[in-house]
């Protein structure tokens, strides 16, 4: 595939990143794991095997990471909470980061009294406890799953947001788009040729950081239990039921926390990657 | 600096105190009334529980809180309790008042997260600091590396792993408890809270510190024969913690979000536990009173972020 100017100068400088590439690897792994997991395995996630209660790692029964208290799969289950956190990650992702670039790029094209008024609400929101209010709809809503992605959601998008919008500001005004427009290209080519790929980069920078913030948030809501319930499970439910059985089983946490610590270092370490790769400057 | 110029300098910083205090009141209050509306908003009621009481009972009890009038009503009553200082009864908790369940629990969640604040603080700087010393070397990157690890693996991760570590294989420090703020029980919990915050604070400082040392003056400073360790400290430490002092909201917004997990993972008698405890169980007066407690140290940090810009950076002008 040939890529353009500024994405093959991107792509060599991302390869020379050992920790970005080891991340993404680590992230593929994970991924392709819960996704077959359950067919490797011929434990069921939610079923219960009483002749093996909280057993640890072995071969029989294929109980390869072991069982929890009631004599669940934790190699089934901890795929499975993989899968739902990454699904979860990634909506509520999906959700901020369209909020965030809308939000952000009127503010930014607008400009003037409008984009005050916008990025004055953004300041004003940063300030408030948004991650209580989050707390507060979930408990107060049920744990419909919906209401899970929207309030996540809900709260990662202010960064997004003023990104975005401060990167479509000064681009307006940068000298390659004036030469653009001397030498009498069209507004869709100067979108499409000069805008477009100087706000994907940062875009795909902060997304990656979203989904990682997404991710921990919503292992942090089901934690608490506010999140996932069971017998659906999810990261954050599997780390909680762990750190009650610290002292008996201690794989009971140490898989599922493991692997979610590796997911999110791995998201971080990719996430910087890419910012060194498109020369991303913070704010 | 001359008496008249101290004055002035008084005058304009209480002048400012007193804008900026006046301009959170009505942030205040809106969260206040946000909260209440959503609360009540929520289906069920403090008195519906497991077992339910006979419809009389419940009845009566909404008649003994007042949960029986119009909204408006109940929400005029409270702001106006309000306003005198007073938070309300807990439903839940039947023989404490709100403000009694916060004094009793605020100072442990107090100690914890201003233990938890000054070690992010003063490690993260001198973490920075150190590897921006050795940039490019093993030494950096190895913090580096520990610090996007830190940034990545929350709270409730990281403590009960330490607590297997520390506490159960090897017996040094005590899994959980509080023992009336014994400090050997504070080292986990306090360590676990300070990692998220204390990893993004040492990024920040070393990024900062490797641009002020490429200053002129920074050099100026090593070229007159300045020993390595009072140029920092003199010349490039200040300059270079101005964007770690925008950080600092995010920071105690984070140790208080973590403080809801780490608090019930300890075993720690603090006030984590009150906020989605009473929501779940609709316990009106000790979700709202958790709320503005927490809205209103969030403002005040922000106040003192402010404050703190004006001194780290004379170019800031408080107005």
């Amino acid at each position: 595939m040939v890529l353009p100017g500024i994405w093959a100068d991107a792509a060599r400088r991302f390869q020379s990143g050992v920790a970005a590439k080891a991340g993404l690897v680590v992230i593929f792994s994970l991924a392709l794991l819960a996704i077959v997991g359950p067919w490797i395995n011929p434990n069921r996630f939610d079923a219960l095997d009483w002749a093996n209660v909280a057993v640890a790692p072995t071969f029989q029964h294929a109980h390869w990471f072991g069982t929890d208290r009631l004599g669940r799969d934790l190699f089934v289950r901890a795929l499975a909470g993989t899968r739902a956190s990454l699904l979860i990650g990634l909506f509520a992702s999906a959700i901020s980061i369209i909020i965030g670039i809308s939000y952000g790029a009127v503010a930014g094209y607008l400009g003037g009294r409008i984009d005050n008024l916008m990025m004055r609400s953004v300041e004003i929101l940063s300030g408030l406890p948004l991650v209580f209010f989050v707390i507060f709809v979930t408990v107060l809503f049920g744990h419909n799953p919906y209401w899970l992605f929207v309030s996540i959601g809900a709260v990662g998008w202010l960064t997004m947001a003023r990104i975005v919008r401060g990167q479509t500001l000064s681009l307006r005004q940068r000298e390659f788009i004036e030469a653009a427009i001397a030498s009498g290209a069209s507004t869709g080519r100067i979108i499409y040729k000069h805008v477009i790929p100087n706000l994907l980069g940062p875009v795909i920078v902060y997304a990656t950081l979203t989904v990682s913030q997404t991710i921990l948030f919503e292992s942090f809501l089901s934690f608490l239990g506010l999140g996932v319930q069971e017998p659906q499970a999810s990261l954050g439910t599997l780390i909680s039921a762990g750190a009650g059985e610290m002292e008996s089983a201690p794989w009971i946490l140490m898989i599922p926390g493991i692997i979610l610590a590796l997911l999110l270092t791995s998201l971080n370490f990719l996430g910087d990657g890419l910012r060194d790769a498109l020369d991303v400057k913070e704010r | 600096m001359s008496i008249a110029r101290a004055i002035d300098t008084l005058i304009l910083m209480s002048r400012y105190l007193f804008k900026r205090l006046s301009a959170a009141i009505p942030t205040l209050f809106i969260i206040i009334t946000a909260a209440f509306f959503l609360i009540h908003a929520a289906p069920g009621g403090p008195f519906d529980q497991e077992q339910r009481l006979p419809s009389q009972i419940v009845a009566n009890l909404d008649t003994a809180f007042g949960l029986n009038q119009p909204l408006s009503v109940q929400y005029v009553r409270y702001m106006v309790a309000l306003a005198h200082g007073d938070f309300g009864p807990s439903f839940k908790y039947k023989d404490y008042s709100v403000t009694e369940l916060i004094v009793q629990g605020l100072p442990v969640t107090a100690t914890l997260g201003v233990l938890a604040m000054l070690v992010a603080l003063s490690f993260g700087v001198m973490m920075g600091t150190f590897a921006a010393l050795r940039h490019n070397t093993a030494p950096d990157q190895a913090t580096m590396l520990l610090a996007v690890i830190g940034i990545a693996v929350p709270s409730f991760v990281l403590l009960p792993f330490l607590g297997l570590i520390f506490g159960i294989y090897l017996h040094w420090l005590p899994v959980a408890g509080w023992e009336s703020g014994s400090i050997r029980h504070l080292i986990l919990p306090v360590f676990a809270l300070a990692l998220p915050p204390m990893s993004a604070i040492a990024r920040l400082t070393r990024s900062n510190m490797l641009e002020v040392l490429r200053t002129p003056y920074v050099r100026t400073a090593f070229a007159k024969g300045l020993p390595r360790y009072l140029v920092i400290i003199r010349h490039a430490l200040k300059p270079a913690l101005v964007p770690v002092v925008g950080f600092l909201a995010p920071a105690v917004a984070s140790i208080l979000t973590g403080s809801l997990v780490v608090e019930s993972i300890a075993g720690l008698p603090g006030i984590g536990r009150y906020l989605v405890q009473g929501a779940l169980n609709r316990d009106y007066s000790l979700v709202l009173g958790m709320v503005i407690l927490y809205s209103t140290v969030l403002i005040l940090m922000g106040l003192v972020v402010d404050l703190l810009y004006a001194w780290l950076d004379p170019r800031v002008r408080l107005n």
